[in-house]
């Protein structure tokens, strides 16, 4: 069969906000996806992600857009179609997709609201799909979080295994508690020592 | 088949030189399994998120040039993909964007957000009715001015269908000047310029331009 050929990709640049992410940075148009994975009348108890991104000169970036796409925590992906303000009468009320502008916390954090995701199957850890959009990127870029104290899961998964042991640090968030919260801190970066381990699909 | 997509690292185009990846990225294909992704149903849409011409009237009418924008989304087998989220935003006639951050000093319209949002059809069809975007400087190098562009991004059934792009208009005197169209393939910049359709424009209403838009179709393991 022909294959077509597909639409370049092209920078999200440095004014999506009020298109994509209108209610976190305050302009007039409501947004489909939002920092908070769940409703609040979710069952189940939330952790936060929080993290930065910083380029190669170590500078925060406050330009970007995360996306976080998850498993519930039974390790299924949301399959049901998203309708309005039916996060909450869902399955188990988790959208399991979130979205996310830097810019509006300090330092140019993010922040998302959750549930810990459970593992797909043998074979893999609890992980978070995320994909980073910015200013200066021309495609997307994709990685994937994992949790630092999932130690005997994350030695069973077969994608982290298969990234060069020296760089799987760099897809750990860790886990600490701040005011009675449970926070995983994923810092993305771009370049450098530390430089985040990015996939094609 | 030649990739249509353009590099990490684009040398013109400053901003990329400290946030590009410097290690090539990791391919993940056989390792992945199933990532569809949610739909999302009619209802999350309002009746105007399609007319950016009517979704942020105050006063009156928005300045500048009303046009249609429609076209068809498909994989790269030319499947059509029904139930796909495009979501646009864009400058205002006049190059405008309403941020917090420009520092264009032309004009706000008060009755212009440029944003906007629809969902493909049970065909894979789209249609959008806006303000043409007007030029806009920007400080990539002395005398930077962007093309006239609407920013697409597109959210389809499988996690590697998501797409951000730019659409152009046909015969934009900018495109030799600018790194972020010139960052793509030369054999592929065809493919972000919007085609003017006569068939569709709307007599004594607005002019129409076409934008297919075909995302990576690479979910078809040896097993189908
Ligand atoms: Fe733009």
């Amino acid at each position: 069969m022909e294959q077509l050929r597909q639409t370049p990709s092209q920078t999200v640049g440095p004014f999506f906000a009020y298109g994509l992410t209108a209610e976190q940075y305050g302009y007039p148009y409501d947004s489909l996806m939002n920092h908070s994975l769940v409703s609040p009348d979710t069952p189940g108890e939330r952790i936060y992600i929080t993290g930065r991104i910083v380029d190669g000169n170590n500078v925060s970036i406050t330009d970007a857009l995360i996306e976080l796409w998850q498993a519930d925590p039974q390790g299924q992906y949301r399959t049901s179609p998203i309708e309005h303000n039916t996060a909450a009468q869902t399955d188990r009320g988790f959208l399991g997709f979130g979205r996310m502008g830097t810019g509006t916390l300090p330092d140019g954090q993010f922040k998302f609201t959750t549930l810990k995701p459970g593992a797909i199957g043998d074979g893999s850890a609890p992980h978070i799909n995320v994909l980073l959009l910015m200013r200066g990127a021309l495609l997307n870029l994709y990685t994937r979080l994992y949790f630092s104290d999932e130690p005997a899961a994350n030695a069973q998964d077969a994608l982290l295994n298969a990234v060069a042991p020296e760089r799987r640090a760099t897809l750990l968030a860790h886990r600490e508690e701040v005011n009675g919260e449970t926070r995983y801190v994923f810092n993305i970066h771009m370049q450098g020592s530390n430089e985040t381990v990015f996939f094609s699909l | 088949m030649l990739t249509t997509h353009p590099p990490h690292l684009s040398l013109g185009y400053k901003s990329t030189i400290l946030r590009s990846p410097t290690q090539p990225l990791m391919p993940v294909r056989e390792l992945i399994r199933d990532l569809s992704m949610p739909v999302f149903g009619q209802s999350v849409l309002r009746e105007f998120d399609n007319d950016l011409t009517k979704n942020a009237r105050i006063n009156g009418e928005p300045i500048g040039e009303r046009i249609k924008v429609a076209g068809r989304v498909m994989d790269d087998s030319g499947r059509p993909l029904p139930n796909v989220l495009i979501e646009i935003w864009q400058a205002n006639a006049a190059g405008r964007y309403v941020h917090k951050a420009e520092i264009h000093d032309a004009p706000l319209d008060p009755n212009f957000l440029g944003g906007g949002r629809v969902l493909t059809d049970s065909d894979g069809r789209y249609s959008f009715h806006t303000i043409k975007p007007g030029a806009y400087p920007w400080g990539n190098h002395y005398n930077a001015w962007r093309p006239n562009h609407i920013h697409f991004s597109v959210i389809g059934h499988q996690f590697e269908h998501r797409l951000v792009t730019q659409m152009y208009f046909p015969g934009d005197p900018l495109f030799d000047y600018d790194p972020i169209f010139q960052s793509v393939p030369e054999h592929a910049r065809d493919l972000m310029i919007a085609k003017f359709n006569m068939d569709w424009t709307e007599p004594e209403f607005a002019l129409a331009y076409q934008f297919d838009i075909v995302l990576n179709g690479r979910r078809q393991t040896p097993f189908e």
